[in-house]
């Protein structure tokens, strides 16, 4: 028996993004968010690994979802959660992101959640703060905890993601999903494909290790894991995209698509959806979408990382 | 309904995919050459076929014009598909492209169907509509291309004006090339060209004329081609008129890229002396240029560099052109004498005649991907019947377009269209 403390699973005191994320980081991740499905599923769902210790939501961007998600996941855990109302506070007055975080860093929190409409915000936040950070959202850049959530519910229904084909749909241009789950799904042996009008797609995608697709049909014939993005509204009126008529009509999967991909194929949307747009109302509610299931899989992949970053709280 | 077999004996065939001419005589039913070739004679034919001898006269595929204006939807007084159908198989013209901008512009799958029913109704001609780039023609949202395209637009074009944001071109072409749609342009920076009504240079100092320099179209031009390298669409510039337009052409085709250019018949062969004393007939967009511009753009189109000739018919009323030059508007009829203008080049001896009809019956064609427009077996029956010698004077009086302001106004011209073939259906004789 070594009494020498043996070196964390989870090395890293923020969650910033996928990228530098190991594969075997990654499982344990998936793994220990396995538990907390179960704790959900409880009556008893409280848990006391963060008790005593602050968790700050701090979201410059607008959110339901994932805002709440993060709540609760942090009140499973037993921390006291508060939710910064950025609308309302002196960030409009013109305060600049690193005086909010040196702000908020006086207040000694344990755990700051930050979602920033500008790609890199989150980085720069961490670098001027004591805790730890989680990024849930920053600009097009990464979304870490949509990507795990993602590979949690593909992993519990597939029972594997090595292999798999996942045809990831929509404005990859504009998305943070895209980007997390482009670098973990090909990190865990998936083959990636990316499906969109040019418009949307990032420039130099074909050297990011994944297949692009032009038209939809080709893009998701054979999949295994067929994943919707959200299309912006002020993105479908003339700038990358015509109309809403002709992207629901060559992009938007309906059930005359999905019967392409593989017949046991499941659907997948980071939500939240325009119904008729991107995904018909039939193919969102029907019996190959996993829409609901990733919610209920936010929560415990949340509950995980909250819990592998808490290791290294200082008195942890 | 397809027509009964016809025979065209006694011809001087012109394939403008080979170039090659010879003899013989072109057999037509079902709306298709069946054959084609010194074997074609009288004697040969059946008996109950119609022949027709031509007495050594030319045969040739019919007219593809690219650019032409016909007021339906909005502007009826100007022109409608039945004249622009009408004048156009007067002229040898057995397709027309109609561009987009009516009122409303093309820019909606219901005006697509709304207008290739009112061409199946109206039409001896094929009519095929060229759909609006962005929306209302704005220049400012990419319009439906997608779902235009499958209601039958065969290309999509910012009808008379350039689209002045280049973001909007970029996307406009990036979005288009997942359809592998054809965007055509006509370049022309509107803040360079300001209020001119003429080509810049002395002539327009003389007049006293604001004057539209060679640049302007140059500089949209360029901007265009940088944009088709980094996006890889498909891109016909549709009325050039400058030798500096045809540089930038030439190179781009160097480089392999998927480009192709159209020249206005006007701007071909007339040049700015021809405005005269304020004439506004000859108040065109692009406007005429130096002499010396002029030769430049028939030397592009006998090495090839200029790819299709368009008459640019765009009929304007009596009271748009009754006014002074600088308030006219720009524009002149064309479909019934662009062959007979084109004609002149041949007869001055500056390109031959498989040439000239290459750019206007087999590179457009190809551009626009349609099985018309060559001489072959198979190939649909739209075929014109002319003698090139045989001279006229322009009457405007017997043109069959609702306006009659023709540049050529009493010019003397040589080469009448004698029969229109359409699907082998004769709709001129």
């Amino acid at each position: 028996m070594s009494i020498a403390r043996q070196k964390p699973l989870f090395p890293h005191r923020h969650l910033l993004g996928i990228e530098g994320l190991s594969r075997p980081e990654i499982e344990h991740l998936l793994d220990m968010a396995e538990e907390a499905v179960e704790v959900s599923r409880q009556v008893e769902k409280k848990r006391s690994i963060l008790r005593g210790r602050t968790q700050i939501n701090l979201f410059f961007e607008a959110s339901t979802r994932t805002q709440a998600s993060f709540e609760l996941a942090g009140k499973r855990l037993g921390a006291d959660v508060m939710n910064m109302a950025v609308a309302n506070s002196s960030v409009k007055k013109g305060e600049t992101l690193i005086d909010t975080a040196v702000t908020l860093n006086a207040m000694r929190p344990d755990i700051i959640i930050v979602r920033h409409h500008c790609s890199g915000a989150v980085d720069l936040l961490a670098k001027k703060v004591g805790c730890s950070v989680v990024n849930a959202g920053d600009g097009s850049h990464e979304h870490p905890t949509q990507a795990l959530l993602d590979a949690l519910t593909i992993r519990r229904r597939k029972g594997r993601i090595e292999g798999l084909t996942v045809a990831i749909c929509g404005d990859v241009a504009h998305s943070r999903v895209a980007r997390s789950n482009l670098i973990l799904l090909s990190a865990l042996g998936a083959r990636v494909r990316v499906v969109a009008p040019s418009t949307l797609l990032p420039t130099g995608i074909e050297r990011m290790g994944v297949e692009v697709f032009r038209d939809m049909r080709a893009g998701i014939a054979g999949a295994d894991i067929v994943m919707m993005l959200r299309l912006q509204r002020e993105r479908m009126d003339g700038a990358y995209v015509p109309s809403l008529k002709e992207y629901a009509r060559f992009h938007g999967l309906d059930d005359e698509k999905l019967r392409l991909a593989a017949p046991d194929a499941l659907v997948m949307h980071p939500g939240p959806i325009n119904r008729g747009v991107e995904i018909s109302t039939s193919v969102a509610d029907g019996p190959q979408s996993l829409i609901n299931e990733q919610v209920e899989m936010g929560v415990a992949v949340r509950m995980a990382v909250l819990e592998a970053l808490a290791q290294h709280l200082p008195n942890a | 309904m397809l027509h009964a077999p016809i025979a065209l004996v006694n011809a001087r065939l012109v394939d403008p995919v080979s170039g090659q001419e010879g003899r013989g005589g072109v057999l037509v039913s079902g709306g298709l050459i069946q054959d084609l070739g010194a074997g074609v004679t009288r004697d040969a034919v059946a008996s109950d076929i119609r022949i027709v001898d031509c007495g050594g006269d030319v045969v040739s595929p019919g007219l593809i014009d690219m650019r032409v204006f016909v007021g339906e939807p909005g502007a009826e007084h100007r022109e409608t598909i039945a004249s622009a159908s009408r004048a156009a198989a007067a002229g040898g013209v057995t397709t027309i492209c109609v561009t987009p901008d009516t009122s409303p512009a093309i820019d909606d799958p219901a005006i697509v169907d709304f207008l290739m029913r009112r061409a199946r109704d109206n039409a001896q001609v094929r009519v095929l509509p060229v759909a609006a780039l962005t929306k209302g023609l704005k220049g400012r949202e990419i319009s439906e291309i997608g779902l235009l395209g499958e209601a039958g637009a065969v290309a999509f074009s910012n009808g008379r004006h350039s689209v002045r944001n280049a973001q909007v071109m970029r996307r406009a072409m990036t979005y288009a090339r997942d359809f592998d749609a054809l965007i055509m342009h006509v370049a022309q920076d509107e803040d360079l060209a300001g209020s001119g009504v003429m080509n810049a240079g002395e002539l327009a100092s003389r007049l006293g004329l604001t004057g539209i320099p060679r640049e302007a179209e140059a500089i949209v031009l360029d901007r265009d081609m940088r944009l088709v390298a980094m996006t890889g669409g498909r891109y016909h510039a549709e009325l050039i008129s400058t030798s500096l337009s045809l540089d930038i052409m030439a190179r781009a085709k160097q480089q392999g890229m998927r480009v192709s250019c159209g020249v206005s018949i006007n701007n071909l062969t007339l040049n700015e002396n021809d405005i005269g004393d304020y004439r506004t007939f000859l108040k065109l967009m692009p406007p005429l240029r130096h002499e010396d511009e002029r030769l430049a753009l028939v030397e592009g189109l006998a090495s090839g560099v200029i790819d299709v000739i368009v008459s640019d018919h765009d009929g304007q009323d009596v009271e748009a052109k009754r006014v002074p030059f600088a308030e006219a508007e720009a524009g002149a009829v064309g479909l019934e004498t662009l062959l007979a203008a084109g004609l002149r080049l041949v007869h001055a001896d500056q390109v031959s005649l498989p040439i000239l009809l290459r750019a206007m019956t087999s590179r457009p064609a190809e551009i626009l991907g349609l099985p018309q427009g060559r001489l072959a077996i198979g190939a649909p029956a739209d075929l014109i019947r002319f003698d090139p010698d045989e001279p006229f004077v322009v009457d405007p009086a017997t043109l069959h377009t609702v306006c009659k302001n023709t540049p050529f106004d009493e010019a003397r011209l040589q080469g009448r269209v004698k029969m229109t073939l359409v699907a082998g259906a004769p709709v001129h004789e």
